[in-house]
């Protein structure tokens, strides 16, 4: 009441004032509500392009970019190998006579001139590489002996500062072995060493071809390493060679002469044979090189007119033969060919100095680039893969290479592809490994199809019954009932999956296996069951009927099915005994050749099935039971049966929501991660049988995610596969929103 | 019958049959969990049997009955047994926990019932839970107290005391090494960073670094002192033993420190049990777990649990109420809106795993790598907030359940009569002025509604959890006595990811299988408790403002 008593003048002031502030308050609440709403839509648009920004480097191309030039080299010949360091600071070349020249990469200036020691009047008459990670040389002598030489790089760091001393050892000692007992010079030798054997082949001056085989054997006393030799001359050899090949493990031995590739098994000294000759005859064109991929396991093949090929062992009825898997066409014509120490890339350069990176697996062209170099001539990674050094007349290119996911292409990843080792191209998924050159294996198809198979499963087993319960509660079943019993189904929404997880694999899949014949029993008595209670009460007298009360009709099935269940797991054990000599899973397995899982499709169909009842029960019974009441009592007064409007009438009009429903219950089964993780093997197989499992999207990333190195391919692809699970689930939400959203505006307009 | 089939009343009927199957599933399943995981901690009698094996060989056999199975005996003979006498279509058989795990081999075995020759209760068994290789049984022979063997008297009184100074003196001796001797190695990491990062800073002076090296040195000196009690503690709660002999008739001396309970289970009557029931619940609740998780409690999950649950409702809460109060009150009609109703809805349909994927990218590895660089680059290489944690978890988990809050306040909402604001608003007060005092108290209990189920989600999801932040063993608490006292960067222990790693990642996973049906027990009872109190307050919601609309 003292309020109304204030001057006016000094009331008009405070109006003012508060009105002011109660509209900067209004607005600020306006803006900080809208800012705030939208963060919403921020949030979705932040999980879509953060994926999508850690996926899109892996189908990026890769980049070279010049670094530095060597120009001041003595001479112009052709080098026997180049290379740098790991930190690409020192790059070195081996010339054909086996001097080694080291050069700063930034200065160009030359840091050591290795000149190896030979004995006194003899000459470098030959020499040889190994495989790019061992980073070796053999030099053949002209008498009669050979020398093995090792590029190595030590790094100190005098005062924090990084120094890299570049250095050359005799990995089989400093004293040649000696390979020929006759002292012919060594001509066209080739090599291939490790610790404990080493192998060295070359041509004798009638011109056989020689294997001299040394075992390494170490003096107890002394620790020194006394090599022991064996020789075997080979047969039907070619008489001119343009290249040899041994492979590190020393048990093959390929001759390159006339675009012929001769193959030598040379596991065993005294039976050393020719088993495959692969002809790379081509019309009008030649081969230029061949050259072992990491892992020796593949040759590739290098044409003049710019054609690369792979081959690699296939396993077939004549044996192991090397078989053409893939080419790469429209190549620019390749002068020199270099493969990474690790990875299944490789380098090809041309006359015309254009750069090819490519890589096997994912059949890619990571780039093609020409430079203002000239001729290539030699060619080298260094270890970590990100340096090349090229050779052209007289200078030493140092290129800087950005080549992070070269493994992941979109054939890789969805199509089949041939692997090493493999008889035929297939889908695998096999990310990790033991071994450095180990080519990994990124097909998402088969995880793809293991997350379909379990989301079929589960529909098998969820779509009809949940759909027939929500037909039933919804239009069915009294309103007393029907408020107990939809939340009752509904909270098993909110039912840990991890808890479904569990049983399932822990209580569910044994109790399938020990029970298998009660399952199947209980598939085919159940619905009988049903229907001979149900014509059990249409016979019953109706004095009978009228005892029980109405409301509760549909609960008295429930006793009914307790009994066949209990029934069926009951007489399970006799049936085995009676049919399947008492054990049904080695019946399967044994008798009828059908592999058995006992965490399997069934298992997991129907947990998961467990898991999307409620979700589709919920929105379907909300989409029949807001089916408006006039169409079915319009259509009841015109005489049709109960069934036959719930069939014509309320579900036609329903179906729209049904159909959401059950989207909505695949996009939750497609993504569904403990579940699977828990009541299957997680074995990444393509098999649709019931009695095995599968390996989904979303297992597959709850497995291995913590495990992956942050940045590698491995990562990304995983978050690929979350991408994809992303845009999959999306793609089924929005459509069953959109339908959702004109049911209820038809609905409104009935 | 064909005019019943015509009728459609058989096809009804089978819609009824998946409803009463559908709620057979339900229920069963709830009373599954229930069962098996109360039943746990029921202690039921310790049998003594007498076994004769089919080579005629004899044995003495005491445990538990575990399990039992009915197996057809043509599997068995298949599998190579033999039977004298033929024991009929199927032989009965038991899984039996033999305890004493590192006496034998497996400390589960199947018996046939064919192999059995007799089978007793002998009062005196007693059952020893310990600390290390589960629990024991056998007969009580002595008690060594001080070096002196007592075989007479009240063995079990005395037992039970010497039980009860060896536990009291343990739980000294860990008291004291997770507080004093963890502040100690807490304070000692803490100096280590400071100096590494006046290192960093270029203020590392020779004055500041006799003054580091001086607290080291008086933190040393307090934990050399304290390492000596707690030795001395350790070495006078094994003073004590207790000697046993076990099924195969050895007698075993059995240190008491490693002792925590003893109960003579076929000594006690219903509510002896009864009451050991509690006790066992209690413990579950509130104990550590022991032995890789199989034994023991779960309450650094259940306090992980509770904790980032609690740290995501407060992050959840404004943003869902505001974007509901956007949705609702402020926004237009239009297209955008209509696609933030989209993107709230296909939200709450996108796999928890891809958010889990999102948080370990962006959260963990983005903004808790630079939170790293700019904050702590003293602790680097070693990850302070750059590896998963509690506050990554709540904040990975607060985006999967905004849609929940968001739905449930918006219909909160929209069943606020539009007379209300009409009413507000024309006695002059503004929209904020509405908003703050009208619609959002009458939206409170709807508010609460989408919160409550928000939280029972993020409690029982797990998938997410695993790449930000959950662990199976979590050394500290979230939360403990140094300072800041909440440690959001720390990783954590989960009763849904517990579940899942003693069910399936355990080396032992037939002992760990009851407590996994405990734990499970425990998240389902906390979770449809929280859905139904979700449900009633929605309920009464509803009827309130059904009175406001007439």
């Amino acid at each position: 009441m003292e309020s109304q008593v204030i001057p006016p003048d000094s009331k008009s002031l405070l109006l003012r004032g508060v009105t002011s502030r109660r509209t900067i308050k209004d607005k600020a609440t306006q803006i900080g509500v809208s800012i705030g709403g939208t963060m919403v839509f921020v949030a979705l648009l932040l999980i879509f392009f953060y994926l999508l920004y850690v996926i899109k480097p892996v189908f990026d191309s890769a980049t070279l970019t010049p670094a530095n030039t060597i120009a001041e080299l003595s001479d112009k010949g052709v080098s026997l190998m180049v290379g740098s360091d790991e930190q690409n600071e020192v790059v070195y070349r081996v010339t054909q006579t086996g001097e080694v020249q080291f050069y700063n990469a930034a200065s160009g200036k030359q840091v050591l001139d290795f000149k190896p020691k030979l004995p006194a009047g003899v000459q470098v008459v030959s020499s040889s590489r190994s495989m790019p990670d061992q980073q070796m040389f053999a030099l053949g002598l002209s008498n009669g002996e050979a020398l093995l030489l090792s590029i190595k790089f030590g790094v100190s760091y005098p005062n924090n500062v990084r120094t890299i001393a570049p250095e050359v050892s005799y990995p089989a000692g400093e004293t040649p072995l000696l390979v020929s007992e006759s002292g012919e010079p060594i001509e066209h030798i080739s090599f291939a060493y490790n610790p404990s054997k080493i192998s060295i082949l070359f041509q004798n001056a009638d011109k056989q071809f020689v294997l001299k085989r040394f075992e390494g054997e170490e003096n107890m006393i002394t620790e020194e390493v006394e090599w022991v030799a064996e020789e075997s001359k080979l047969e039907d050899t070619p008489r001119h060679i343009s290249k040899a090949l041994i492979t590190p493990y020393q048990r093959q031995l390929m001759l390159m002469s006339d675009d012929k590739v001769f193959v030598y098994d040379i596991r065993y000294m005294d039976e050393t044979s020719l088993f495959q000759v692969i002809n790379l005859e081509r019309a009008n064109t030649h081969v230029t090189d061949i050259q072992l991929l990491s892992g020796a396991s593949s040759i590739m093949v290098s044409y003049d007119s710019g054609e690369i090929e792979q081959y690699f062992q296939v396993a077939s009825e004549k044996g192991r033969l090397y078989q053409l898997i893939r080419n790469f066409d429209n190549v620019p014509p390749v002068s020199s060919m270099a493969t990474e120490f690790f990875r299944k890339s490789f380098v090809v350069g041309s006359p015309d100095g254009t750069l090819t990176l490519l890589y096997t697996t994912s059949h890619r062209e990571l780039l093609s680039e020409s430079f203002n170099i000239g001729k290539t001539q030699a060619m080298g990674f260094n270890p970590r893969s990100d340096g090349l050094v090229v050779e052209t007349a007289g200078k030493l290119h140092l290129f800087k290479v950005n080549n992070p996911h070269p493994e992941v292409s979109w054939s890789a990843l969805w199509e089949k592809v041939w692997y090493e080792g493999y008889p035929e191209p297939k889908f695998v998924w096999q990310s990790t490994s033991g071994s450095d050159d180990f080519e990994a294996k990124l097909s998402l198809m088969p995880l793809a199809f293991g997350t379909m198979k379990a989301a079929f499963y589960a529909m098998l087993f969820a779509v009809p019954l949940a759909i027939a319960g929500a037909i039933y509660t919804a239009y069915f079943m009294s309103g007393k009932v029907r408020s107990v019993v939809k939340p009752t189904i509904e909270i098993m929404e909110a039912l840990p999956t991890v808890i479904l997880g569990f049983l399932a694999g822990l209580w569910l899949a044994p109790l399938f296996e020990e029970n298998l014949p009660g399952i199947v029993i209980l598939l085919i008595l159940l619905p009988t069951s049903v229907l001979a209670s149900a014509f059990g009460w249409s016979k019953l007298p109706r004095n009978w009927k009228n005892r029980l009360p109405e409301t509760y009709q549909e609960l008295m099935l429930i006793p009914v099915i307790c009994f066949v269940g209990w029934f069926s797991f009951a007489i399970s054990p006799s049936i085995e005994i009676a049919f399947f000599g008492g054990d049904m899973r080695s019946y399967i397995t044994n008798d009828l050749g059908i592999p058995f899982d006992q965490r399997n499709a069934m298992v997991v169909g129907i947990a998961m099935g467990f898991a999307v009842i409620p979700t589709i029960f919920s929105i379907a019974e909300d989409a029949i039971f807001s089916v408006p009441r006039h169409l079915s009592n319009g259509s009841l007064a015109l005489g049709a049966t109960q069934w036959q409007t719930l069939t014509r009438v309320v579900l036609l009009t329903a179906s729209p929501g049904i159909f959401s429903a059950v989207m909505m219950g695949l996009g939750r089964a497609v993504g569904e991660t403990m579940i699977v993780l828990m009541a299957t093997g997680n074995t990444a197989i393509m098999d649709w049988s019931v009695f095995e499992g599968m390996r989904t999207l979303a297992a597959n990333i709850a497995v291995e995610m913590p495990e992956s190195a942050i940045g590698s391919s491995h990562y990304r692809v995983l978050f690929l596969a979350a991408f994809v699970l992303f845009v999959f689930t999306f793609f089924f939400n929005t459509i069953a929103e959109v339908v959702r959203q004109r049911l209820r505006d038809k609905y409104s307009s009935l | 019958m064909g005019k019943w089939f015509k009728s459609g009343s058989p096809w009804i009927w089978m819609t009824g049959g998946a409803v009463s199957l559908s709620l057979i599933a339900v229920l069963g399943l709830l009373l599954l969990i229930a069962w098996r995981g109360l039943s746990f901690f029921w202690v039921g009698d310790v049998y003594q049997w007498e076994l004769k094996d089919q080579h005629g060989k004899t044995s003495t056999l005491i445990g538990e009955i575990y399990d039992r199975e009915d197996v057809p005996t043509e599997r068995l003979e298949s599998a190579g047994h033999k039977f004298k006498v033929h024991p009929g279509e199927t032989v009965t058989r038991y899984l039996i926990k033999t305890g004493n795990r590192e006496r034998v081999s497996l400390d589960f075995r199947w018996v046939l019932e064919t192999d059995i020759v007799s089978r007793s209760t002998p009062k005196d068994i007693v059952v020893l839970e310990r600390t290390k290789n589960g629990n024991f049984y056998g007969f009580p022979v002595a008690v060594v107290e001080d070096g002196k063997e007592i075989k007479n008297g009240d063995l079990r009184a005395k037992l039970d005391q010497l039980i009860e100074r060896a536990v009291e003196l343990s739980d000294e001796a860990h008291s004291l090494q997770k507080g004093e001797i963890g502040r100690i190695n807490y304070d000692l990491e803490t100096l280590r960073l400071k100096s590494r990062k006046y290192e960093l800073e270029g203020k590392l002076t020779d004055a500041k670094k006799q003054e580091i090296a001086d607290s080291r040195e008086k933190l040393n000196l307090k934990y050399q002192e304290l390492e000596k009690t707690f030795f001395k503690l350790r070495t006078k709660a094994g003073r004590d033993a207790v000697l046993v002999r076990d099924m195969t008739g050895e007698v075993l001396r059995l240190p008491m420190n490693t002792i925590l309970d003893a109960t003579y289970v076929n000594d006690m009557g219903f509510f002896a049990k009864l009451g050991h029931w509690f006790v066992g619940v209690g413990k579950f609740i509130s104990s550590d777990p022991r032995e890789a998780n199989t034994e023991g409690g779960v309450f650094p999950a259940i306090f992980g649990t509770v904790f980032m649950v609690l740290l995501m409702a407060v992050i959840v809460t404004p943003f869902g109420v505001i974007a509901a109060i956007y949705l609702h009150e402020y926004a237009k009609k239009g297209p955008i809106t209509r696609m933030i109703r989209i993107a709230v809805i296909n939200l709450a349909g996108v796999p928890s795993i891809v958010y889990g994927v999102f948080g370990l990218g962006f959260f963990v590895y983005m903004v808790g790598g630079s939170i790293d660089q700019l904050f702590y680059p003293e602790a680097l290489p070693s990850p302070t907030f750059g590896s998963p944690g509690v506050i990554w978890s709540a904040l990975t988990l607060a985006i999967l359940t905004l849609p929940v809050v968001i739905v449930s306040t918006e219909e909160g909402l929209s069943r606020i009569p539009s007379s209300v604001r009409q009413g507000s608003l024309a006695l002059g007060a503004t929209k904020a002025e509405t908003l703050w005092r009208i619609v959002i108290p009458m939206a409170s209990p709807a508010i609460m509604t989408g919160l409550i189920l928000a939280v029972a989600r993020a409690a029982g999801e797990v998938a997410p959890l695993m790449l930000v932040g959950v662990v199976k063993l979590a050394p500290t608490l979230p939360i403990d006595m140094n300072f800041p006292f909440v440690h959001l960067e720390r990783k954590f222990m989960h009763l849904g990811f517990h579940i899942y790693d003693v069910g399936f990642q355990s080396p032992n996973v037939e002992a760990a299988r009851p407590l996994v049906y405990a734990t499970s027990f425990l998240l389902v009872s906390v979770i449809v408790a929280l859905n139904l109190t979700a449900i009633s307050v929605r309920n009464h919601l509803r009827e309130k403002y059904r009175s406001l609309e007439h």
